[in-house]
């Protein structure tokens, strides 16, 4: 086994672990495709980060900032429905990235290489999603109180923006380390598919949480192999191996 | 405060979406007491709780005792069947030992097995127990509760008042609740305040709840009898 190989694995498995935990609660609050907007506008970023040669994860990271405060600023001036918005945001994002992007580039961008992962970028994502996974699994709780009620939560003197926050801005970052994987088209595959079979199959919360996270692993894992076998991209076959899942997890609802 | 006194009110204001909710509102509840709000649907009933306990804004005065704790029972959770939680999940969010979990789940008449049940399989009126034993967590003087006006049987109703008068006797609460129905009034409360946007009555349910009062406060007829007990 090379080690390039093996790079481009550890890093898959731990992006699309911590992407399904994160997943598990975006999910609770229909956030799940918000994901899909925040990695289509990182595509301008992608497109410069290629054109200029630095990393993708940090061209597209200011993108998703962007995104969020454009949805956030959107949902509170205008009241339109989520999805609306969600239209808005994507398809200028995709327009504004083939006006920068070069053509025989294309395929990265939309979606992804995690194959070509340098030593240095696995070290600094791995080390970032760790970081990630601690601060997911001590707001873990609290936000899934604020995605039930966030009266309940405020009775219960939780500081809902606080705690908001720092959810936002991990999404953020698993956007940004998501479009390296499976790029600006498939993101939001890789935070709702997971959660959905692990939601299928589940009967209490830590079942849910950690069900998603090993899904979004295996799928990971699963998707880089048979790009070792076949050649095919790997971005995409993660995301084929996540649907296989979720179809299987169809079969075992509980 | 005055002794015994837990919570004093004075006009108390709400506005939300720059429309008057409540107006001018005063109220004082002691002690062991059991204060029903009464009112038709929209007449801010909900609000008024959640005033209460800081969830909302509001101008005028709203004073409860020094170190006192509260628990809060919601109308409904419309979201929590997006989340597969069972029980003991569900008590883990509010960081109830499971012990006392285990207790509070008694005293609202459900066994230990319960805990692993999960809270989308719940019979509304089940779900009903639930809340308020997570309402109970942390050993509140005072609870506040918000009745569901739709999706509970009468059956259930009943197990439902009949478990918060039982509860109150055996924790020594102070009840707030919010209800539209008459019969809970005469059978469970001490005090009453009527509310359609405004104060319309406030007082013992026998004292206060005249014909005229109730006419003013649902409109039109009202199909109407006390209970003599």
């Amino acid at each position: 086994m090379d080690n390039q190989f093996l790079l481009s694995l550890i890093v898959g498995i731990c992006v699309g672990g911590v992407a399904g935990f994160l997943g598990s609660l975006m999910l609770g609050r229909r956030m799940a495709l918000v994901a899909g907007p925040l990695g289509h506008l990182t595509l301008p970023g992608i497109a410069l980060a290629l054109m200029y040669g630095f990393d993708v994860s940090l061209g597209a990271f200011p993108f998703v900032i962007f995104g969020i405060v454009l949805i956030w600023l959107f949902e509170m001036r205008t009241k339109l429905p989520m999805e609306a918005l969600t239209a808005v945001v994507f398809a200028s994002g995709v327009a504004i990235a083939f006006l920068l992007l070069p053509i025989k580039q294309a395929e990265a961008v939309l979606v992804g290489d995690i194959t070509k992962v340098s030593f240095a970028e696995a070290a600094v994502s791995v080390i970032l999603i760790l970081l990630l996974f601690f601060v997911v699994k001590k707001i873990y709780s609290k936000i899934v109180l604020i995605n039930i009620s966030e009266e309940l939560a405020k009775s219960e003197k939780i500081d809902i923006r606080r705690y908001n926050l720092i959810y936002l801005g991990s999404i953020a970052i698993i956007v940004a380390l998501g479009v390296k994987m499976v790029g600006g088209l498939l993101t939001a595959a890789l935070v709702a598919i997971p959660a959905s079979a692990a939601r299928n199959l589940s009967r209490n919360l830590a079942q849910y949480a950690f069900g998603a996270m090993i899904i979004g692993g295996l799928s990971s894992s699963l998707g880089i192999l048979t790009f070792k076998l076949t050649g095919f991209p790997a971005g995409p076959l993660i995301i084929l191996a996540s649907t296989l899942i979720f179809l299987i997890s169809i079969i075992f609802k509980r | 405060m005055g002794n015994e006194l837990i919570l004093k009110v004075r006009n108390l204001n709400v506005r939300l979406d720059h429309q008057g909710i409540i107006e001018n509102l005063s109220f004082e509840v002691k002690k062991g007491e059991v204060l029903t709000i009464l009112g038709p649907n929209g007449a801010g009933k909900s609000v008024l709780l959640k005033t209460l306990i800081g969830l909302l804004p509001y101008k005028g005065e709203i004073e409860w005792a020094k170190e006192l704790k509260i628990g809060y029972v919601p109308q409904r959770l419309p979201f929590i069947k997006d989340i597969p939680l069972n029980i003991r999940d569900f008590f883990n969010l509010k960081g109830s030992p499971e012990k006392e979990t285990e207790a509070i789940l008694n005293s609202v008449g459900f066994q230990r097995d319960f805990l692993r049940k999960k809270i989308g399989d719940l019979s509304s009126g089940q779900f009903q127990r639930v809340l308020i034993a997570w309402g109970l967590v942390g050993k509140p003087q005072v609870l506040l509760f918000d009745e569901p006006t739709t999706g509970v049987d009468i059956s259930a109703e009943e197990t439902i008042y009949n478990l918060l008068a039982g509860l109150k006797e055996e924790k020594d609460l102070t009840i707030l609740l919010v209800t539209h129905d008459l019969s809970v009034v005469y059978k469970f409360s001490t005090d009453v305040i009527c509310l359609n946007r405004q104060p319309i009555c406030y007082g013992s349910p026998q004292e206060v709840l005249t014909p005229e009062s109730l006419q003013k406060l649902y409109g039109g007829e009202v199909k109407y009898y006390q209970h003599k007990h």
